[in-house]
């Protein structure tokens, strides 16, 4: 066990699976770096160094570098996957799926069923997501809703180092595609992170806070938020229950279920826009198996339906705060809160 | 390396059983019998056939959503495909993929597709695969000259040449993509774009099974040995329309007539081996009446072939969840 920030829990996930198996691969746009140019090798080991050391390690052969071209090297490693090799591509934005969905979306997703279930597509696809670096709309959105809502693709969001590193190897064992969220604005966070390697079963959520009054279901970075929502709002006497799904797809639902239950309150966050995504989701779930516990009106506490700003000034009342979810919380307890 | 008589008579059998493939699955169709999209491969059998001659399991081909051909020529089970396109439960894939997604990874056949450029991406992960286990094997994307205008495709020969991957393009041009003629919508030509990536690109006659058998050889033994990707550009006709119940008002009149009266790729092939006394007349129509015998049995065998049911709705759409 060692203090290891999200991203080299990240790196040791993959290093160790390369070092395992020798059909995992990794690909993506400078996910070494410097391919071909006079300069330093492993230049940057992903554009935030998240496979930094791999290629000196494992090699060129299996540390890919690939051009500018999502929709070939995302298709590339979905057939790969489908004859034999273990692929992790990195899709280095989520906001690029818009230049190779279908490779993911009608292809890897849909090789298994479509083929009558000859098919096993062992394809990790990691990509970063988030808002929070004045990164603006093509560079900062949380699209997990949307890859959630494909049969046949898994969906999982590390909240934080331990996940992550869980979560990734889970992913590279998995036989079937899999879509990893990591929030770029955590790569810095830092945790106790076990050195040997262990997997996250997906499915599984993680009660990080246990409670009485609202139970607080989160989404990857979110949860942090969450918790600290959960921790300040102990002062004033309120206790919350605070749910990580860790995978969208699979969903949790049983654990869901049964802490709404048990707190009769439900305050959904979600850093993604409003329509359609995971808090709309889980309060349909929540309204449809167990209205009858709520005490009060679901809560769900989302960025606005607009794209993500640019401006500071705009992008900090954009993204979901610590703030919100405390007044979400005290809203759904009803007066004297 | 040449054909011996029975790699001849293998050839011919595999064009043939396309051509009663196909013939059939437009009469059933037309018949009400086959639910959903459909679309024939019949007259470009030269092609699937001349380069899959070539192929064995270890090597991979990714189709189109006109792959019936593609399938049999690699050397999917026909009774397993009619069925799949009759929905049934014994089809290939259990019924759940139909026409337009046959496969049968188990043969190197990693599916026909319904997207048009979808397969030239998939071609070259099946192509970093053989090279990084170093199976020995190629990969081939059969594609239309309407993906050829795909950023999918173009992008997929820029990698192939970059990652000097065993992958070869085979562009299928039978002149239309759906009704749009590739003379107008193709600028450039296919062997030039070829060129423009750095890899050898040459056209080919799709009616005459010798000529593309031989342009493939030279394309897979390039792959083979490790000297990278290739494009062989097919020109071709298509007997039926873009899709079952396609009018085909597009062509021009007597268009396909013409062809099927000089440049039938069957008709072509058979004169060249009788001609040259490579096979016999009667050996030709014995294989002739034995395929059509076995097609009329994979059509009544998908007629009668029990549908799948409820229990088979939610199967298969992950290993696990």
């Amino acid at each position: 066990m060692s203090v290891k920030s999200y991203r080299q829990a990240l790196n040791e996930a993959i290093y160790q699976e390369m070092e395992r198996d020798e059909r995992v691969v990794v690909m993506g746009e400078d996910i070494a770096g410097g391919m071909g140019a006079p300069g330093e090798d492993d230049a940057w080991g992903g554009v935030l160094g998240v496979t930094k050391g791999l290629m000196p390690k494992f090699g060129r052969d299996r540390v890919l570098d690939t051009p500018i071209s999502e929709s070939a090297f995302i298709g590339c490693a979905a057939g790969a996957a489908a004859t034999g090799l273990r692929p992790v591509a990195e899709l280095m934005f989520v906001d690029f799926m818009g230049v190779c969905f279908d490779q993911i979306f009608n292809q890897a997703a849909k090789f298994r069923y479509m083929f009558g279930g000859k098919a096993v597509t062992p394809l990790v696809i990691r990509t970063m997501y988030g808002a929070g670096f004045r990164a603006a709309s093509q560079h900062s959105q949380c699209l997990y809703p949307l890859f959630t809502h494909i049969p046949g693709l898994k969906v999982a969001l590390p909240s934080n180092a331990y996940e992550a590193k869980g979560l990734m190897t889970q992913a590279i064992r998995d036989d079937d595609p899999v879509v990893i969220f990591e929030h770029k604005a955590m790569y810095d966070e830092e945790m106790e992170v076990p050195d040997e390697a262990y997997g996250i079963p997906f499915g599984e959520a993680n009660v990080t806070r246990e409670g009485d009054d609202v139970t607080l279901v989160a989404f990857g970075r979110m949860v942090n938020l969450a918790n600290d929502a959960a921790d300040s709002l102990k002062a004033s006497g309120i206790t919350c229950t605070v749910v990580d799904p860790r995978t969208t797809s699979p969903l949790d639902t049983e654990t869901i279920l049964e802490t709404v239950s048990e707190t009769g309150r439900l305050v959904v966050i979600d850093e993604a826009h409003p329509r359609c995504n995971m808090a709309t989701d889980v309060s349909a779930l929540v309204s449809q198996e167990i209205f009858s516990d709520l005490k009060a009106p679901v809560k769900m506490v989302t960025a606005p339906h607009c794209p993500v700003p640019f401006s500071p000034a705009l992008e900090d009342l954009y993204i979901p705060s610590t703030a919100k979810i405390e007044a979400a919380v005290r809203e759904v307890l009803g007066k004297g809160h | 390396m040449q054909l011996n008589r029975d790699d001849l008579k293998e050839a011919y059998r595999r064009m043939c059983l396309i051509r009663e493939f196909e013939d059939k699955v437009h009469d059933e169709f037309a018949a009400g019998n086959i639910p959903g999209f459909v679309h024939l491969y019949a007259g470009e059998e030269a092609s699937a056939v001349g380069v899959c001659m070539h192929l064995e399991d270890r090597d991979a081909i990714a189709s189109t959503h006109r792959g019936h051909g593609h399938c049999i020529a690699k050397g999917c089970d026909a009774e397993g495909m009619m069925s799949e396109i009759y929905g049934k439960k014994d089809g290939l894939c259990g019924g759940k993929g139909g026409s337009m997604h046959i496969a049968d990874l188990s043969k190197g056949m990693l599916g026909a597709n319904g997207i048009v450029g979808g397969g030239p991406p998939l071609i070259c992960g099946a192509a970093l695969t053989a090279k990084t286990l170093k199976t020995g094997g190629v990969a081939i994307a059969f594609l239309g000259d309407g993906a050829s205008n795909q950023g999918t495709t173009l992008e997929s020969y820029n990698l192939a040449k970059i990652w000097n991957l065993p992958a070869i393009f085979v562009v299928e041009d039978n002149g239309y993509a759906e009704s749009t003629a590739s003379a107008w919508s193709v600028a450039g030509t296919q062997t030039k774009r070829a060129e423009g990536f750095g890899m050898p690109g040459v056209e080919v006659d799709g009616h005459d099974f010798f000529a593309v058998w031989e342009v493939a050889r030279e394309a897979i033994e390039r792959a083979r040995n490790g000297e990278g990707p290739s494009l062989i550009h097919v020109k071709l006709n298509r007997y039926y329309g873009h899709f079952e119940g396609d009018a085909i008002t597009y062509k021009g009149e007597g268009e396909i007539d013409k062809i099927k009266a000089t440049k039938d790729c069957l008709n072509l092939f058979k004169q060249r081996v009788v001609e040259t006394s490579l096979l016999e007349s009667d050996e030709l129509s014995e294989i002739e009446g034995s395929v059509k015998s076995y097609i009329d049995q994979c059509a009544a065998t998908a007629m009668s072939g029990s549908t799948p049911t409820e229990a088979d709705l939610m199967t298969d759409v992950y290993l696990k969840y």
